[in-house]
């Protein structure tokens, strides 16, 4: 009687949108393992296979769990990335992965679900309004604390996933200039990598200056105007010192070559050139399944991975690139569909985090393939192989789906 | 407004992602061309290259297994450096300095640890392979000559230029091409057709399989077997009489033009431009200037033919009708014409007819005639066109189109090389004079004046002169079996006949004769001079000697040429008798000529010019040897200088 009920409200689109994906990147990581002599594929089809068992644990689950249990879940996701200092297991220089058998499990592809929960339930209290500058601070902790413990593992990828909690919280009322800061922050940031800081300094005194004259008399202010030069020549200034003393110089390497600042196809920019010929090679339709002789030749690294995209552009071409990136843009934006429609504040906060954190993972991911973002590790939600990343995006998505199947159930 | 916030990221980033991929998988080209060069290796596979016969089908050029033995540095296994050395006779120095070299390449990659060892020298390494890990051979096929003669026949195999590679897409770098001799002119059918293989490589350019489960492969065609026109025991004798000696030897059968032997000396033996020394010795070879050892005389040097080309003069007079075999012009010692010039004559009994003219070689005989003929018509340009045209209708002046790479075109003169010369005219069969006798401004190689024998034996036709007899699947062109007529009646080639038989009765050849055998012949000789320390130089004169045999019913006709040789008789002559019998009868019965000729050394001659040293004339086992160092860079020219000198005949 239940299960019937919960079939009925399913977002089935969702789900095809969600299956259609899982089964493009299992090809795909089939057609590339085929290079190397492990057994990427077989291992992939049992994690897929288990995350069937999964999604009915989730559906079956009562609907109020979710919210009823967010702060402990949130603890305990805590609790197992700290655990990671004590217990976790270092692959290529990074402590994520705990050791189970011969299987590794990355707490920090579980934590993202748990981090958009326990917003969410801040959030669905009433009391709480983010025009509230302590309250934006709290709003802001949860955040941060999940951060704090993926930074230092070194999980740069997955910590930069949290920004996107930034747009979730404006949409339930943050600030504007929070985003206006963020976006600000962004562009100076990239124009000073770009151009030398003192020309960042002189557009920003440029538009200052503008600003100040066009707005009205009563309006102008001296002091804020040259306050906010200060605290832009200082920014400008600042990330020129921490690009050129702070980071690493893979980090700077990674900059340049995206910037075209470097041109190194043999040592640096091998990735993203090899990612770029393979997918380049792929044409309108590209070489076939299997087809593909840079996937098969293996030279694109981690490509059952992070890399996978290259698989689809080299062997489906362009129409396949554009099936997948439709695929997905039609998933984010049922999700946010679904999400408006949403009667709870928790349910509603909970799809849009689940948008979020998607979005950050496909556009950040597939951007750094094709060349247009800094070499970090991300992967493709559903396609790339792995574990932890397959079932924490299933979680993920999958609690919202049933969140949204019980809401007619709550009426 | 807030809602809206993240859908439009959404759209805005999707639309960024699309179209950056547009551009880079249809807009960017250069990728494409990328991948293919990353990822698929093209692999050959060559066929054996075709053997070659004589034409009686002994075998003359066959192919040797030669073996490369190969290193991969990461598969290396600790292993008896000693006993592997001990086997392929190199030190234990050699050893780690070759390994090295093969790390800096790649240590992942094959790389040749040791090149084209023959099989003796492979052949104790091959049991032993398998205990030395990380190393393998390639085998590979090379020439194998059967014959130490016969090099310039065949020509030699070497490694494609990049030029070429360029040009024709058959040819990748590093493939291995025919240069020179039939290797070169039937390379397309020698070598076969190579198989291709498309394999798919890794990132660490290993393969991994092929492309498309060999869907674009081809297989390799084998190569076809030829069988020459040269007769190899004739060949091999036709370069022992030119042992010390320079110049060239050309017998063609007449009926066919198919080419018997084709000697120019000095030469080397073939088997030296093979194998890990050929790039060494090719290169010495390539350096001498002087005796040119890769230079093939019986093609490619033009010298003024002398004498025989009277013949030409005589059988023009005949067709023109300025004489006729009676006909008789005074000679006492000479010839006056012009405002007193005159040319010198030998001794010979007076009373010349057309007959006696040949066999005494008579200067006189043949200016007169060359006079009427060209005194026949008003304009002497016009009538110089008409001879040059007879000339030419013998295949003198022009390529040949015989079926080797090299070859001059000799040099026929007409109407427009003496405008040249005069450009102000005023020239006339006196000024020219010196064509009735060969000098003059006409030019023939060895292998024309063999060709122009073989017309006269055929009474007025050939065929053009060719090496190939047989293609194992193919026919041969049939330009080869097209007969060319001359100009010159087929009657007026009998009182000819009967004077170049009677140069062996009679005339220049008298001592010549070979018993049984009726020869036809005309000993020729040619001055030449050379500059040597900056001095214009007389040099002993060119050795001449044309001929076909029997005189009815020929089957051989020959051209010989010995550089500063002497008088037609001394040395070409012999060589010429010599070979006919060999050819004719398969022995010789004139023991004492043959070895008086073999003795014969003109290198004291040739030493004048310079050249090699001893040392390496004995590498290279060329067989001459010139005693001198190279002090001087003379300049060897022939003459060609026809109004103001010349001279004594024969």
């Amino acid at each position: 009687m239940k299960n019937q009920s919960i079939s009925n409200n399913i977002d089935w689109i969702s789900i095809i949108i969600y299956t259609s994906l899982v089964i493009l990147g299992w090809l795909n990581i089939y057609s590339s393992s085929l290079s190397s002599m492990e057994d990427t594929y077989q291992k992939q089809l049992i994690f897929i296979i288990l995350t069937i068992p999964l999604i009915f644990i989730i559906l079956a689950v009562d609907g109020k769990f979710y919210e009823k249990y967010a702060s402990i879940i949130f603890v305990v996701s805590l609790l197992s990335l700290a655990g990671l200092f004590l217990f976790g297991k270092t692959i290529a220089g990074q402590r994520c992965w705990y050791a189970i058998g011969s299987f590794t499990l990355q707490p920090s592809e579980f934590a993202k679900a748990a981090t958009a929960l326990a917003l969410a339930k801040y959030l669905s209290d009433t009391q709480i309004n983010l025009k509230d500058v302590s309250k934006q601070l709290q709003a802001l902790a949860i955040i941060i604390l999940p951060v704090l413990l993926i930074i230092p593992q070194p999980d740069p990828g997955s910590a930069l996933i949290y920004s996107v909690f930034i747009i979730v919280l404006y949409r339930e009322g943050l600030p504007s200039w929070y985003v206006w800061t963020g976006f600000i922050t962004i562009l100076l940031f990239v124009l000073t990598l770009v151009l030398e800081p003192l020309y960042v300094i002189l557009i920003g005194l440029a538009v200052i200056i503008i600003v100040h004259l066009k707005s009205r008399l009563a309006d102008r202010n001296i002091v804020l105007s040259s306050i906010l030069f200060a605290i832009i020549s200082g920014f400008v200034l600042s990330v020129n010192y921490v690009f050129e003393n702070v980071f690493k110089q893979h980090h700077r390497d990674r900059f340049n070559i995206l910037l075209g600042k470097t041109v190194d196809m043999k040592g640096i920019g091998y990735n993203t050139n090899q990612s770029e010929i393979a997918i380049g090679s792929g044409g309108w339709i590209g070489k076939g399944f299997l087809e593909g002789t840079q996937t098969k030749g293996g030279f694109v690294p981690e490509q059952h991975t992070d890399y996978i995209f290259t698989t689809v552009g080299e062997e489906w071409g362009f129409a396949g690139s554009v099936v997948v990136i439709a695929l997905f843009a039609g998933l984010l934006l049922r999700i946010i569909y679904l999400a408006e429609r949403q009667k709870t504040k928790f349910s509603r906060v909970y799809g849009y985090c689940v948008a979020g954190i998607l979005f950050m993972h496909f556009f950040v991911n597939i951007a750094m393939v094709i060349g247009i973002f800094p070499t970090i590790g991300v992967p493709l939600p559903f396609f790339s192989y792995g574990g932890s990343g397959l079932w924490g995006f299933t979680i993920l998505l999958f609690i919202f789906i049933k969140m949204d199947a019980n809401k007619v159930n709550e009426w | 407004m807030r809602k809206a916030l993240l859908p439009s990221l959404i759209i805005l980033a999707t639309s960024l992602l699309v179209i950056r991929i547009f551009y880079l998988q249809v807009v960017d080209e250069t990728l494409k061309l990328k991948s293919e060069n990353n990822a698929i290796k093209k692999k050959f596979e060559y066929p054996e290259r075709g053997y070659i016969y004589d034409r009686k089908g002994k075998l003359l050029v066959a192919n040797q297994a030669s073996y490369d033995i190969m290193v991969i540095p990461r598969e290396l296994k600790k292993t008896d450096t000693l006993e592997f050395c001990q086997l392929l006779n190199i030190t234990k120095e050699d050893f780690i300095k070759k390994i090295e070299k093969a790390k800096i390449y790649s240590p992942r990659l094959p790389s040749v640890f040791m090149s084209q060892l023959n099989k003796s020298e492979f052949a104790a390494f091959q049991e032993k392979i398998r205990k030395f890990e990380g190393f393998y051979f390639q085998k590979r096929s090379l020439r194998d000559y059967e014959a130490t003669f016969g090099a310039n026949i065949f020509g030699f195999i070497t490694q494609v230029n990049e030029k070429l590679v360029a040009k024709n897409p058959y040819y990748n770098s590093g493939d291995l091409i025919g240069k020179q001799g039939v290797e070169e002119s039937y390379e397309d059918l020698l070598r076969g057709i190579k198989g291709v293989k498309y394999v798919q490589k890794d990132k660490y350019n290993r393969e991994i399989g092929s492309y498309k489960n060999g869907k674009f492969d081809t297989i390799a065609v084998q190569g076809e077997d030829i069988n020459l026109t040269i007769d190899a025991e004739l060949q091999k004798y036709g370069e022992e009489l030119m042992i010390n000696k320079r110049g060239g030897i050309v017998a063609i059968e007449p009926q066919t033009g198919e080419i018997l032997a084709l000697v120019t000396a000095p030469s080397y033996d073939p088997s030296i431009l093979v194998g890990r020394q050929r790039s060494k010795n090719y290169t010495e070879l390539y350096h001498d200037s002087i005796a040119k050892p890769l230079y093939d005389r019986g093609l490619l040097a033009e010298y003024p033919p002398g004498s025989p080309f009277k013949i030409l003069t005589g059988l023009i007079g005949l067709q023109e009708g300025v004489i006729d075999e009676n006909t008789s012009f005074f000679c006492n010692h000479g010839f006056s014409y012009g405002r007193g010039r005159f040319m010198k004559c030998h001794a010979h009994p007076p009373a010349q007819q057309l007959h006696n003219g040949i066999y005494n070689s008579c200067n006189t005989y043949f200016a007169q005639t060359y006079m009427l003929a060209i005194n026949k018509y008003n304009n002497p340009a016009k009538a110089v066109d008409i001879w040059s045209n007879h000339v030419k209708s013998f295949g003198l002046g022009q390529y040949m189109g015989y079926d080797l790479p090299t070859g001059k075109r000799g040099k026929v003169p007409d109407s427009k090389t003496y405008k040249k010369i005069y450009p102000n005219g005023g020239w006339r069969s006196t000024t020219i004079i010196s064509n009735a006798i060969g000098q003059g401004e006409v030019l023939m190689t060895p292998i024309q004046l063999a060709n122009m024998m073989a017309t006269i034996a055929n009474e007025g036709y050939y065929y053009t002169p060719h090496i190939i007899k047989k293609i194992e699947a193919h026919t041969i062109d049939k330009k080869f079996t097209t007969r060319h007529v001359t100009s010159i009646d087929k009657k007026y080639f009998k009182p000819i006949i009967s004077g170049l038989f009677d140069v062996y009765n009679l005339g220049t050849a008298r001592a010549l004769k070979v018993e049984g055998i009726d020869i036809c012949g005309k000993t020729g000789t040619a001055e030449n001079f050379a500059k040597i320390g900056g001095m214009r130089v007389q040099l002993k004169d060119h050795s001449i000697f044309v001929a076909f045999a029997p005189k009815d019913n020929p089957k051989i006709a020959l051209a010989v040429m010995v550089e500063n040789g002497g008088f037609g008789a001394t040395i070409a002559g012999p060589i010429a008798s010599l070979m006919i019998e060999k050819y004719l009868r398969q022995k010789i019965t004139r023991l004492d000529l043959e070895k008086r000729i073999l003795a014969t050394s003109l290198q004291s001659e040739y030493a004048k010019l310079g050249g090699l040293s001893e040392k390496v004339k004995a590498q290279l086992r060329i067989s001459d040897s010139i005693k001198t160092q190279k002090t001087i860079i003379p300049t060897a020219k022939v003459k060609s200088d026809s109004t103001t000198r010349i001279k004594k005949v024969i």
